[in-house]
């Protein structure tokens, strides 16, 4: 796509919301699932738990990060050292991989997902904190505390402003306008999640602009020039140092080391997708949220988030983000805490009439995929075949 | 012993120099190397600096002396000087100053800190109650100028109360330990007997060293001693009445040296009078209190603020431009550390205020007055 036609022809949905929100919808809407009243008893609710969560942390919570830090490390050494056993017992190289991939994502998911979000700053250990913790990802923290912490988090879900629907180069919502480039909707999701944390490094420059304005504004120049600096010691550490002291032995390291980072990708891309897409899942406008109270902010966070259902080593190693409505609806409070807070995020719901969005994780992920899918194509409705 | 534990620990920093600037630190990026090797031994590869509690002594109902063993990056204390102690309480990190109590001669490589618990005290109670032998702690390196100068044979004056024994307690055992003890008096005041912390070994060293008068002043038992009560200029002039002559050291309540300055200044003499003062690390808690003046350490700059204002916004309205994100305590990108006082955190009405913790500046208000570091 030469650079004058990108201009032309770019979807602009990605970034501003569809006029579809301004013809009154007979769907609920965030206006009319709650009254005022009950929107503001909602938030006070959740509020008291979360309260109730705050003054129960204690000895055993800090024993549980500390202790996923301490298998994490274990599964990173024992994994590069199983990789380099595989050189005489192939086997232990299969063991290697899948104990190298799950240190990664244990390390990215409950661990330094978790902590860079001010879970564990309650602790007051400078060593687990929010304001020091560097995760291994090629993404820096800091960049990922911009676009996750504020932008994806504060504005979850509402067009325009949270830049994680769609990333950017997806249709994830029929909110987003359709465009041609979205018949690629399945190729762009694939290659997303096979290089995913180079997608989460890229986030926060916006690469998309090139396609809007062809070019990078310098605060997007400089932003890139950080995620390299951090990028270039992940790719020496895995892709380099660890293979080359294999010597002869360098190519089976080196596999080693690709799917190891694979697997994290893959698995992460999933349990984030199946966060915010699964059918049921609501996006927002920003008139939408014009004014938006405190209660008001608690019930986007939950129309806007899906759980899924499974075992307690799922949920440890999605990093709890199997409670993503309550991961949304309390981002800073321990991950470990989610399971007991769920059962009575669900029984509010139930209170009020509100949806309350889980399933297995085939169910969830099978209808994100049908999203990817359907969204390549253009709507049949004609009302939105004449937006964007 | 000492000589070998210290030749150890210099190989052993070497060891991890060498670790750290050669391939290994590129290789287990984003993290260090000793992030990996604390957890075979923190005490020697540990990031900060750590000690492990060696041995619990009882010295009174309410004090506790801890044998500390300090991990590698320890550098030996001058007699008089303080060390911060961190620990976990329900898991959360509290440090707190204390002064060393042993010499820096001690020949076993530790050091020691006498703790007496302190009524609302959370640290000093902890320590007291929980201590035990093995219990790792975090530790900063020892600091302070409240120390006996190197080179001096001016006649000295120690004048002590509770666990305001400590440093004078540690320059007392070094001097007795280099057989240097000079012409020297210590008033120290405790409650009763049972109270008096190190009353025993004071009292042998006075009897070992003649140039050590040593008077132990019980402030609510009357016994058979010579002084009772609280500390007054008659005290001082019943046992030394040549005070204005010594180099004069106190720690104690904040009222006691308060007493003593004054008295010292009144006599010309303020600048023979050493202090030891310990900062409370907690802000009285004034739990009605709403908003107050804000300092911002850093720029200097000062504000007004009320109750319901986060200090995010009065520190934008003071000109400053803090970093943040959300601006709604989500995000955690607003972190400040508070210097003194106390804020709000005005989601819960939950009051912060322990010096050193980071609050969220966007969703905390002034609760009195407060200072900030920006």
């Amino acid at each position: 796509m030469s650079r004058s036609q990108a201009r032309s022809t770019l979807p602009k949905a990605l970034r501003k919301p569809a006029r579809a929100s301004r013809k009154p919808s007979t769907a609920a809407t965030l206006r009319t699932r709650l009254s005022d009243a009950d929107a503001k008893a909602f938030g006070e609710a959740l509020d008291a738990i979360r309260e109730q969560t705050l003054a129960s942390l204690g000895e055993a919570d800090a024993a549980y990060i500390r202790r996923m830090i301490r298998i994490q490390r274990g599964l990173d050494v024992g994994g590069r050292a199983l990789i380099y056993a595989g050189i005489f017992a192939p086997p232990a190289w299969i063991a290697g991989v899948l104990a190298l991939g799950s240190a990664k994502i244990l390390e990215n998911m409950e661990i330094g997902h978790n902590v860079m979000h001010g879970q564990w700053d309650w602790m007051r250990d400078p060593a687990i904190h929010s304001s020091t913790w560097e995760w291994d990802n090629t993404c820096p923290a800091d960049q990922w505390k911009n676009t996750h912490n504020v932008e994806h988090h504060t504005w979850t879900n509402v067009l325009g402003k949270d830049r994680d629907v769609g990333y950017g180069i997806l249709r994830m919502s029929d909110k987003q306008a359709w465009h041609p480039y979205y018949l690629l909707n399945p190729i762009a999701n694939a290659l997303l999640a096979v290089f995913f944390q180079w997608g989460v490094a890229l986030h926060d420059s916006e690469m998309d602009q090139l396609r809007t304005t062809g070019t990078l504004k310098p605060e997007s120049r400089a932003k890139l020039k950080g995620m390299w600096r951090k990028a270039r010691k992940q790719v020496l550490k895995d892709y380099v140092l660890f293979p080359a002291l294999a010597g002869p032995f360098f190519l089976p390291v080196l596999a080693g080391n690709i799917v190891a980072n694979l697997i994290r990708n893959l698995w992460s891309y999933m349990i984030i997708f199946c966060g915010h897409f699964p059918d049921g899942a609501e996006t927002f406008t920003e008139a939408e949220i014009a004014n938006e109270t405190r209660g008001r902010w608690y019930l986007r966070q939950l129309l806007g988030s899906c759980d899924i259902e499974g075992g307690k080593l799922m949920h440890v190693m999605s990093g709890n983000l199997s409670f993503q409505i309550e991961h949304h609806l309390f981002p800073d409070l321990p991950s470990n805490r989610y399971a007991e807070i769920a059962p009575k995020v669900r029984a509010l719901c139930q209170q009020y009439g509100l949806p309350y969005n889980s399933g297995s994780l085939t169910k969830q992920f099978g209808s994100v995929m049908k999203t990817v899918f359907r969204l390549a194509l253009p709507d049949r409705m004609p009302r939105l075949a004449t937006l964007g | 012993m000492a000589i070998s534990t210290q030749a150890d620990s210099a190989t052993s920093s070497r060891i991890s120099r060498l670790l750290s600037r050669s391939l290994v630190k590129p290789m287990v990026t984003p993290l260090v190397p000793g992030d990996f090797l604390e957890l075979v031994n923190p005490l020697r590869f540990g990031r900060g600096l750590r000690g492990r509690i060696e041995q619990v002594l009882s010295e009174t109902a309410d004090a506790r002396t801890l044998v500390i063993r300090p991990g590698r990056g320890w550098r030996a204390h001058r007699a008089g000087q303080f060390v911060s102690i961190g620990i976990d309480i329900k898991g959360v990190r509290h440090s707190r100053c204390y002064s060393i109590s042993s010499a820096p001669e001690r020949a076993d490589g530790c050091f020691s800190i006498t703790v007496k618990a302190v009524d609302g005290g959370r640290v000093s109670t902890h320590l007291v109650r929980e201590a035990q032998t093995g219990m790792l702690i975090h530790l900063s390196p020892a600091e302070g100028e409240f120390v006996l100068p190197s080179v001096s044979a001016d006649p000295l004056l120690f004048v002590t109360a509770g666990s305001g024994i400590t440093p004078i307690m540690s320059m007392l055992r070094s001097l007795a330990a280099r057989d240097a003890m000079t012409d020297a008096v210590l008033i120290h005041y405790a409650p009763t007997p049972a109270d008096c912390i190190f009353a025993d070994e004071l009292r042998a060293l006075a009897e070992r060293f003649p140039q050590l008068r040593v008077h132990l002043v019980n402030t609510r038992a009357t016994g058979d001693a010579a002084l009772s009560g609280h500390f007054s200029t008659a005290h001082l002039e019943q046992v030394c009445s040549d005070w204005q002559t010594r180099q004069a050291y106190a720690c104690g309540p904040r009222a006691l040296l308060a007493t003593l300055d004054a008295i010292w200044s009144q006599a010309g003499v303020a600048e023979r009078l050493q202090v030891e003062r310990f900062q409370a690390a907690l802000a009285p808690a004034n739990a009605g209190a709403v908003g107050g003046e804000v300092r911002f350490s850093r720029s200097g700059r000062l504000a007004q603020a009320d109750g319901a204002k986060p200090l995010l916004e009065v520190a934008e309205a003071a000109g400053l431009a803090p970093a943040h994100g959300c601006r709604m305590g989500i995000c955690h990108g607003c972190m400040v550390t508070l210097k003194s006082g106390c804020v709000r955190d005005l989601r819960s009405g939950h009051i912060h205020r322990d010096s050193g913790e980071l609050v969220q500046i966007c969703v905390c208000a002034a609760a009195g007055d407060v200072e900030i570091e920006l």
